[in-house]
């Protein structure tokens, strides 16, 4: 058995050991689920070492699902793309992991709340170690799960356990378009092994390929949190903070650029599907940093944030600059991650407090703190030599060079706006005048070290990942890294992007310096609709308004005359959402159910008739 | 000699006047008694096929098929019997508190 | 023309698992008048002795191929398989009826000789190589669940479901009958070989068309598929719950063990007649019984219309009539047992001021008080979504893979999205078990040692199936091969 297995292995039985004995670990969850993730990350940065000095190597615990000739194994698969991803998916998770001891201390679910994390964990390594896509796809249920179950991990809010189902239900969406996607290949290929699979795309048509891959796709908008399946991933922001710093920033969304790269063999058969995903991953760049502008929930900000820098990845992937695309998955787990827990931090020190009208002049008051949300913004906003700079000029160069000039204008407005964003939270948080009442203001305190440790380190992965891996600009050495996956990709590098993007950045940051530090737009009137352009962004540009009115309710006004055809009746109102709305149709189709034998006995004889109708007129 | 049709077609009606007496009627013993007329009916088909196939065995069904029959009406009336107890109405539209 | 009919040989060897059964029916019957007249617990344990006492022949006897009685009763693997699915449903049921039924009162012996008999003729179905051995065990099973239904006698639910179940039971299967008696006509034999051989050596004639029709009714009945459904729903509300999870698992596996063997065997040549047919019968089972299954309230009756979609996936691998699909309906029936038995049994344990927990919300909050049982109820109901690695997944897969390969595309995206669907309703009892809170009286949770050991042979299995599911897989393709033949 290989040490690989190790690497999920900890955070299992971390996760098992709490589930089971989480009433005797109790308050002492962390002693278990810590050094199970230190462990972990350490057995990852073994078997990195051994990819990245010797080759790519498949290993197999056993068969799983074998139907005559097709045989699925438990396999992984580990080359230098997943050793990546296990160094990010290990290494930030035990930081945020550090963290949660101090953000969760106190609370009645303490050890629930590290199993469920560790079993993130677990599955999310698995899915990145998995061989084949029915691995894959299970693992990325897993996540889904794990994901659900910790967004509603407060679920005496409401609000919180309906964010849960929502997550699930936009998911479900995306993942019917994933089975499908697996299930087709399979047909074709008759295997579903990474290696066959990518050997064998060459022989299909392009348009199964572009079938296929788009179906994929699908299943990576819903996860990745793409247009038209992102509006969940707002909602989950009302997880415990960890949970969206390490699930809903660094790794889970991140899952379907990954996958997308990882079978970059089957979208560049098709060709028109790498357009797609550019585009796709285009338009949400955009259209979600427009609706971060005028958030004022802190929270809520970095989730646009989130969903528009995933956009960038898809962009990157999709031109065919795979390099550029994980490479900024990279750097933006550290630096979001970074921005997640600060605000966490910020959250815990004002008791709660996640709105931003309400803060201001907390520099202060939390030093460590707001140094390090600095540097996470300066990271994420592009400021030079930092790890967001690197990664976001690669993109825009690659968008650039792939003669892509709509990405990249759109791109560049984009990273404005990203500026623009980052700049106005940093200061609506931690400069001017602070807003909050008296006794919150003289409550608010630094958070304990076991929060700003993981801060700090994470603070200098987001100044040093740019240097380390992002130079020289011509063939950096994270291309070098990962040559053995993708093939070489032109690395060039105009200096007018380095340019035009130090513009956008500076003018992004003198922007909001001069409205919200200058303080040109008065405290009161933020998150004040003034024009209908702002209403429309406030309103998330009425996405769910939309989903509502064009689908949600129609089936349900349906559903209603259908059931008052039989019966005059109240519909339950168990359930909400399209949820609501099906089961509304369930309730109509329920009203033939009369409880008479009668009725019973006429439909059973209806059935028959046409049973025998229908073998009589063939 | 009765043509066999003449058999199968009195069958098929006898079957008919079962399903139809199963729908119309409200009664359970009432609808037993029709459904043992669909058995019966079925009995009569194949005293019909096991003539004009010359064999044994659709007479032999039949005993079976009777015996079933003796069986399901001890099951029937015992239900019934003890719905009646706590009832004391027999009519199937009764049996609606399940439903939906 | 001798007028002596010889006697037929006879052979008990082949019904020797059936035998045991009948035995341990017997003893218990017996038993039942002498002391203690008080307590009748241990009946339950006779009976369970005598399910198990079934298991052992059917393991002495596996891999042995056996006919008997001029081919009317066959002892081949595929018997045994079944045989092996449904005694292991049986004696989980007599173990979680043990205490359920001291605690509503109706401790009985002939609860356990009732169930006893219908196990026998669940058996006897899978053994059938003849149509009138078909329709006597189909009977010996129904009669004996059409009482057991009525076990309550003091509850006007139950009554009102054995009543259901008695008279909508017995109109289907005069149907049945009736297609038994045009089949036979039409061919000339009852005997499932010799009429497939007689139907190879002309076209389908219309008359084995009408009697395939009206037998189809019979089993659609039984397996309750749509439109053939409406008595399950309530029937499955007003039987005690331990009768409702063996309706739901061993009167289906027998139903579907009989009905595989008469497509398949006797009517393979007609296969392009009925295959349409049941394309169609299970994209509509599937569908209303996951559309109706999201309006439900109560529990047995949401599992009720849970059942009823999930045969629609399973006649899903009949269409075909050959290939992977047959043996891959033999494995889901597998894991749907496990997984179905489990969930009603756990609901058998629960109970909430002084009735039956049946409703959904009054599973709020159980995860909070009995953790261990809400994990186990959460794991069937991840089982029945389909959610990786538990049996449900693989059962899923490989019925939807074969569906696929036999290039029933449409078919499997419907049932695909139907799987879709089905998620919310069983994910609405977990989010009442983990994230609510109950209002009054929270369940309450009935220990018992007989029902957590089901319980927990249960789960394993589950797991089991989900984790190595390869040999079970054989096992079911091995049992099915020699009908494709």
């Amino acid at each position: 058995m290989s040490t690989v297995w190790l690497i999920p292995a900890f955070p299992l039985a971390g996760a098992l050991t709490n589930i089971f004995f989480g009433r005797s670990t109790g308050h002492r969850a962390h002693w278990i689920a810590v050094p199970a993730l230190g462990a972990s990350f350490l057995f990852a940065c073994a078997v990195a070492a051994r990819v990245w000095s010797g080759a790519p190597f498949t290993t197999t615990l056993g068969a799983w699902i074998v139907a005559g000739d097709f045989e699925t194994g438990i396999t992984a698969y580990v080359d230098n793309l997943s050793a990546v991803m296990l160094l990010v998916v290990t290494g930030v998770g035990f930081l945020i992991h550090l963290y949660s001891v101090g953000y969760m201390h106190g609370d009645p679910g303490y050890a629930r709340f590290f199993a469920y994390l560790n079993l993130f964990v677990f599955s999310m390594t698995m899915l990145v170690l998995a061989g084949n896509f029915l691995l894959l796809y299970v693992f990325w249920e897993a996540v889904g799960l794990c994901s659900y179950l910790l967004i509603g991990f407060w679920y005496t809010r409401d609000s919180a356990a309906n964010a849960g189902k929502k997550a699930f239900i936009v998911n479900r969406v995306g993942d019917f378009g994933f089975g499908l996607g697996v299930m087709w290949l399979w047909t074709e290929l008759g295997t579903l092994d990474y290696a066959a699979v990518f050997k064998g795309a060459a022989t299909l048509s392009p348009a199964t390929a572009t079938g296929i891959a788009l179906l994929l796709f699908m299943g990576a908008c819903g996860k990745s949190a793409q247009l038209p399946l992102h509006t969940w991933l707002p909602d989950a922001m009302e997880g415990p903070t960890p949970v969206s710093a390490l699930i809903h920033a660094a790794t889970m969304v991140t899952a379907g650029v990954y996958m997308v790269a990882r079978s970059h063999a089957l979208f560049e058969r098709s060709g028109s599907a790498l357009e797609v995903v550019a585009w796709v991953g285009t338009a949400t760049a955009v259209f979600a940093a427009t609706i971060g502008l005028v958030q004022t929930d802190i929270k809520r900000v970095l989730a646009y944030s989130t969903i528009s820098q995933l956009g960038y990845m898809f962009a990157a992937v999709g031109v065919g600059a795979y390099v550029a695309g994980i490479f900024h998955l990279v750097t933006h787990a550290f630096f979001k991650a970074l921005l997640f827990l600060g605000a966490g931090s910020v959250i815990h020190g004002l008791h709660g407090e996640q709105d931003l009208r309400k803060m201001g002049g907390l520099a202060s008051k939390m030093p460590i703190t707001a140094t390090t949300m600095w540097i996470g913004g300066l990271g994420l906003a592009g400021a030079p030599l930092l790890a967001g700079f690197f990664s976001k000029d690669e993109i825009l160069g690659a968008a650039l060079g792939t003669e892509h000039l709509g990405i990249f204008t759109l791109l560049l407005a984009g990273a404005f706006m990203t500026a623009f964003y980052t700049f106005r939270l940093l200061f609506l948080a931690f400069s001017g005048a602070p807003r909050m009442p008296r006794d919150v203001l003289q409550q608010a305190h630094e958070s304990p070290w076991v929060m700003t440790g993981p801060l700090l380190m994470l603070s200098v992965l987001t100044v040093v990942a740019g240097f380390a891996l992002g130079l020289p600009l011509d063939g950096s050495r994270f291309a070098h890294l990962l040559a053995s996956v993708f093939h070489p990709h032109e690395g060039e590098h105009a200096s007018v992007v380095v340019l035009l993007s130090l513009v956008v950045f500076g003018a992004g940051g003198l922007l909001a310096f001069y409205m919200y530090r200058q303080s040109a737009v008065k405290p009161e009137a933020i998150g004040q609709p003034r024009t209908w352009v702002h209403a429309l962004l406030l309103n998330a540009w009425y996405v769910d308004w939309i989903y509502d009115r064009l689908i949600v309710q129609p089936i349900y006004v349906l559903s209603v005359a259908l059931a008052q055809v039989f019966d005059v009746g109240v519909i339950d109102g168990i359930v909400n959402g399209l949820g609501r709305a099906v089961s509304a149709w369930g309730a109509g189709l329920r009203r033939l159910q009369t409880g008479y034998v009668v009725n019973y006995a006429l439909t059973m004889l209806a059935g028959a008739v046409v049973v025998v109708a229908f073998f009589l007129a063939r | 000699m009765v043509p066999e049709s003449y058999y199968l077609a009195l069958s098929a009606v006898l079957f008919s006047i079962g399903v139809v007496g199963v729908i119309i009627r409200r009664n359970p013993l009432v609808i037993f008694m029709s459904i043992e007329l669909m058995l019966n009916a079925a009995n009569l088909a194949f005293v019909a096929f096991g003539h004009r196939l010359g064999s044994n065995d659709g007479q032999a069904v039949v005993f079976f098929v009777m015996a079933v029959a003796a069986a399901e009406v001890a099951v029937g009336l015992a239900i019934i019997v003890a719905i009646f107890r706590l009832r004391r109405r027999l009519s199937v539209d009764d049996l609606s508190l399940m439903r939906w | 023309m001798s007028p002596v009919v010889p006697p037929p040989a006879v052979a008990l060897g082949v019904l020797l698992p059936v035998l045991v059964v009948l035995a341990a029916a017997a003893v218990v019957l017996v038993l039942d008048v002498l002391p203690p007249r008080d307590s009748k617990a241990h009946l339950g344990g006779v009976a369970l002795a005598g399910i198990i006492g079934a298991l052992l022949a059917i393991v002495m006897r596996w891999g042995t191929d056996a006919r008997a009685f001029r081919d009317m009763v066959l002892l081949d693997t595929y018997a045994l398989y079944f045989d092996l699915v449904i005694c292991y449903a049986a004696a989980l049921i007599v173990m979680f009826s043990m205490d359920y039924l001291g605690r509503t009162g109706s401790e009985s012996g002939e609860y356990y000789s009732l169930l006893l008999f219908s196990t026998a003729g669940m058996m006897l179905m899978a053994s059938a190589g003849d149509l009138i051995v078909v329709f006597l065990a189909l009977e010996l099973m129904s009669l004996s669940l059409y009482v057991l239904a009525g076990f309550f006698k003091q509850r006007l639910t139950s009554g009102e479901a054995s009543m259901k179940y008695f008279l909508l039971g017995a109109f289907a299967s005069s149907f049945l009958l009736y297609g038994i008696a045009l089949i036979y006509g039409a061919t000339g034999s009852t005997n499932l070989d010799r009429i497939a051989a007689a139907a190879a050596t002309r076209n389908a004639e219309p008359m084995v068309l009408i009697g395939l029709a009206m037998m189809l009714v019979g089993f659609g009945f039984k397996i309750s598929s749509v439109p053939f459904h409406m008595w399950a729903p309530d029937v499955y509300e007003g039987a005690p719950t331990s009768v409702t999870a063996f309706i739901a698992t061993g009167s289906k596996a027998a139903a579907f063990a009989a009905m595989i063997r008469v497509l398949v065997v006797a009517l393979r040549g007609a296969q392009p007649d009925w295959s349409a047919l049941l394309w169609a019968l299970a994209a509509l089972t599937m569908t209303v019984g996951n559309v109706v299954a999201l309006a439900q309230s109560n529990l047995k009756r949401l599992l009720a219309y849970s059942s009823i979609a999930h045969v629609g996936y399973m006649l899903m691998g009949l269409v075909a009539g050959g290939g992977p699909g047959p043996g891959a309906v033999l494995f889901y029936l597998l894991a749907y047992t496990f997984t179905t038995v489990g969930a009603f049994g756990a609901i058998a344990l629960c109970a909430r001021a002084g009735e039956e927990a049946v409703e959904v919300s009054d599973y709020a909050g159980l995860a909070r008080r009995h953790p261990v049982l809400a994990a186990t109820l959460a794991l069937f109901f991840l089982s029945l979504i389909g959610i990786p690695p538990l049996a449900g997944f693989v059962a899923k897969f490989y019925l939807f893979g074969a569906a696929v390969r036999a290039g029933y595309i449409w078919l499997t995206v419907i049932a695909v999205l139907n799987s879709a669907v089905a998620a919310y309703y069983y994910l609405r009892v977990i989010v009442y078990m983990y994230m609510r809170e109950p209002d009054g009286e929270p369940v309450a949770v009935a220990p018992s040692l007989a029902g957590g050991l089901a319980l927990t042979l249960a789960v394993a299995g589950i797991v089991i199936l989900g984790l190595m599911p390869a040999p079970f897989a054989d096992l079911a393709q091995v049992a099915v091969a020699p009908l494709l033949r």
